[in-house]
């Protein structure tokens, strides 16, 4: 089966971001934490590559670390919302038209109602500002998400000849939601937790812009945006990098997202 | 005269051939008959009259029409074609038509995209196609949507547009296969006398035979992308010529060889059920309205008895047969299996359940694309208490008992064919050794010759495993053939039962009278090698 180009492009722009992120634990061209105020805002150069920031540490470096927080903090949101919002959506589909049903879905459109970076800054406000109070919030707005896809799919596949034969062969409602619903939604969820996972790059990245987000002195894309705003005349390349870096980021794994889509869609991948 | 002369037709598939070197004429005014088993290749053959191939697919061959080939005109040339010289209508009127435009705009487009007429005029000549198919303007105004109206209704929606610029030849690919039989019968009956009035040529499609007896001048029989044969329709079936017609034939009016075997004891009896559904509220402060789909239903089905259940689409049979299997909560009368209730509000005991199973219509809606076909058919073996021992045992010899190999466990459903598929899903049932298995329209999808093979499986496995069979269908062949007393439903209520012989020969109930007659059927004096009638 051959692959479009899209998602090929795609994987290719999320493998440099997990590539980045994962040297970064064994190397980086420069320590992140080492201040050299004297080496401040150069330029592009062969020794900084991406040039130094406003307290000389080394962009490139800071970026690779970078990664780091944003995959953590997306991978955990996206499992947050998974763990909860799939099991919710399975059981809102298993008891379809209930009080139960009724009472998962319209909390998940009361989650839905709020802006999700009002949800953020109402936890972060609360608790403190930390990377760990990000990843709760992000995963917060993710689980109504996960839920509703679930119960989405779940629903037309209760109606399926199988699922009956399953309930004539007398399995109860919480066994045939395992074997046979979730393995049937899997597919989307894959699809939507790609799509989520470059959503919560973009929240924690917003997140720490406005200082919500991880704290000095752990690097985040977010934070070295907000720190170049004021200096975007004097050294433009410190908010280019990040900012293309969160760019090509979000856009890899969507392209990776729809790729996925089409790939995982039988009907789709006949019509091709 | 000829209007359509089709030579040497090929349609091949990133070159798989799918059609090999098919040749017919049709006949002015006429209606030709094109029948055949699934994937013979006559709805392949209609899209490349049409140029309506699917992607991939490429034809070759001639096809004169009107002094052109329609092979070789452009897309632009078969755009004046298609609707104007030749109209098409499809099985599946529920997804024909545009759900958000009503049923006047519709069928006016055909003659506005065909320049043929102003919007004014094309809305009063939608009106007079219209009342033409039988939709009359005082209950079918213009302005009414697809989703107000009938499967039926909708169909004849879509040969209005079809016939709405009076086309030369129409084309329809199983235009009642998704309908009733009373609804079939209305159908055909309309189709019949556009062909006369209209002077037009009817390509009809389908795999029914009887249909193709009652309707067609000519008919060709298609197999494996190939006309076997081809002949006027009263001489090809008295002489049915070629190996394939008979077999066809035979299977079509195939009943297997069954032994009675009903004992007295009752094994299921369904006693004044009614099941009903709260219908949503008209208003916010009016009650919920109930609808009772199933009406204080009586029905009792014997030890080793097979019983039918017959009915048109939305008469309920399948609601209870929902009840029956404990899948639903009943709301009056109860239902007894073997002298235990069957309550499908509750959980129903692992021992009550394991007496009766199911077999639905569908062979591809029917199993967990996922799963090997060992879990498949080992899902019921879930009615029992703690790991059996011999489960792999068990589940080889019922996939043995249905006509396949132990050695099909490991393979995924997709590898199978869809009488295959059925024939997994009745070993899925055998697993348990139930009393009663529930066959819901369980040969309804099948071409007619797999269908004579998984009637004989069924009447075998009867009359070895002493098995109860509740058959619910809409095909009253298939119910005559298989069973020994059948229940005839409508609209909630049974009207009449009674042996399977004596209901069908002499029907007491008018319903039971209009379905027969309606049933399309093979003239009783044209049998192999009868002679010509005048």
């Amino acid at each position: 089966m051959r692959w479009p180009v899209s998602f090929v492009f795609g994987a290719a722009l999320s493998a440099v971001f997990v590539a980045a992120a994962l040297v970064s634990f064994l190397w980086t061209p420069h320590d992140v934490e080492t201040l050299n105020v004297a080496a401040r805002m150069q330029g592009p150069s062969g020794a900084h590559w991406l040039g130094t920031d406003h307290l000389g540490r080394d962009i490139l470096a800071m970026l690779m670390v970078g990664a780091r927080t944003s995959i953590a903090v997306a991978v955990v949101a996206v499992g947050i919302g998974i763990v909860f919002g799939v099991p919710l959506g399975l059981l809102a589909a298993a008891r379809r038209g209930s009080l139960v049903d009724e009472v998962v879905m319209r909390g998940n459109d009361l989650i839905f109602a709020f802006p999700s970076l009002v949800i953020a800054i109402l936890i972060t406000a609360v608790f403190g500002p930390s990377a760990v109070n990000a990843i709760i919030a992000i995963g917060i707005f993710n689980t109504p998400v996960f839920a509703r896809v679930t119960r989405g799919a779940a629903l037309s596949l209760w109606t399926l000849d199988y699922v009956k034969a399953a309930r004539v062969a007398g399995k109860g409602t919480a066994r045939i939601s395992v074997e046979h619903i979730l393995p049937n939604v899997a597919n989307l969820l894959i699809v939507q937790g790609t799509i989520q996972f470059s959503l919560g790059i973009l929240a924690e990245a917003a997140l720490s812009y406005v200082g919500l987000g991880a704290q000095p002195p752990v690097p985040s894309w977010g934070r070295m945006l907000a720190d170049s705003q004021t200096m975007i005349s004097l050294a433009p390349h410190l908010a280019i990098f990040p900012g293309l870096a969160i760019v090509l980021t979000v856009l890899g794994l969507n392209l990776v997202g729809d790729g996925l889509r089409d790939v995982l869609d039988p009907r789709v991948r006949r019509a091709r | 005269m000829t209007l359509l002369r089709v030579e040497g037709l090929r349609v091949g598939i990133h070159g798989a051939p799918i059609l090999s070197d098919v040749s017919f004429a049709v006949e002015e005014g006429e209606v030709f008959g094109l029948v055949g088993e699934s994937g013979s290749g006559k709805s392949m053959t209609a899209l490349a009259l049409m140029q309506l191939l699917p992607y991939g697919a490429a034809a070759s061959g001639r096809a004169a029409f009107g002094g052109r080939d329609l092979l070789s005109l452009s897309e632009r040339e078969m755009c004046g074609v298609r609707g104007n010289d030749i109209g098409m209508i499809f099985q599946e009127p529920m997804t024909a038509l545009n759900p958000v435009q009503t049923i006047g705009d519709q069928v006016a487009e055909t003659l506005i995209v065909h320049g043929v007429s102003s919007r004014a005029d094309a809305a009063r000549a939608a009106r007079a196609r219209l009342d033409r198919v039988g939709l009359p303007a005082a209950d079918f105004p213009l302005g009414r949507y697809p989703h107000e109206l009938s499967g039926g209704q909708r169909q004849r929606v879509c040969i209005a547009m079809a016939v709405a610029l009076r086309p030369k030849l129409l084309i329809a690919d199983e235009p009642t296969t998704a309908l009733d039989v009373t609804t079939q019968a209305q159908i055909l009956t309309l189709l019949k006398g556009l062909v006369r009035e209209e002077r037009m040529a009817l390509m009809l499609i389908t795999h029914d035979l009887a249909v193709v007896a009652g309707l067609s001048d000519h008919v060709a029989v298609m197999r494996e992308g190939r006309v076997v044969e081809a002949d006027r329709t009263e001489a090809l079936f008295r002489t049915r010529g070629h190996p394939y017609t008979q077999k066809l034939f035979a299977a079509s009016e195939h009943a297997p060889q069954r032994a009675r075997m009903a004992k007295e004891m009752p094994l299921l009896s369904v006693e004044d059920v009614t099941r009903s559904y709260a219908l949503p509220r008209v208003s916010f402060f009016a009650p919920p309205v109930p609808l009772n789909a199933v009406n204080g239903v009586t029905l009792t089905v014997r030890d080793g008895e097979s019983v039918g259940l017959v009915g048109e689409s939305g008469c309920g049979k399948s609601t209870l047969s929902r009840a029956i299997l404990g899948l639903d909560p009943v709301q009056g009368g109860r239902i007894l299996l073997d002298g235990e209730e069957v309550d499908g509000g509750g959980h129903l005991p692992d021992a009550l359940r394991r007496k009766m199973q199911v077999v639905f219509q569908d062979p591809y809606g029917s199993f967990n694309p996922r799963h090997r076909v060992g879990r498949l058919v080992a899902e019921p073996f879930h009615l029992y208490p703690g790991d059996l021992a011999d489960r792999e045992a068990r589940v080889g010899r019922a996939l043995t008992d249905v006509g396949l190999t132990p050695a099909d466990t490991s393979k995924y459903i997709h590898e199978f064919s869809g009488g295959q598929r059925q024939r997994i899903a009745i070993a899925r049932a055998l697993v348990t050794r139930p009393k009663l298995i529930v066959l819901d329209e369980a040969v309804s999808a099948l071409d007619v010759s797999i269908r004579a093979q998984v009637l004989d499986l069924l009447a075998d496995l009867q009359a070895r495993y002493g098995l109860s069979y509740l058959f619910i269908s809409h095909d009253l062949h298939v119910v005559r053939a298989i069973t020994d007393r059948v229940y005839v439903m409508r609209r909630g209520r049974i009207v009449e039962d009674g042996p399977t012989a004596e209901v069908f020969d002499a029907p007491r109930h008018e319903y039971t009278q209009e379905l027969l007659a309606a049933t399309p059927r093979i003239p009783a004096d044209w049998h192999e090698g009868g002679r010509y009638g005048t």
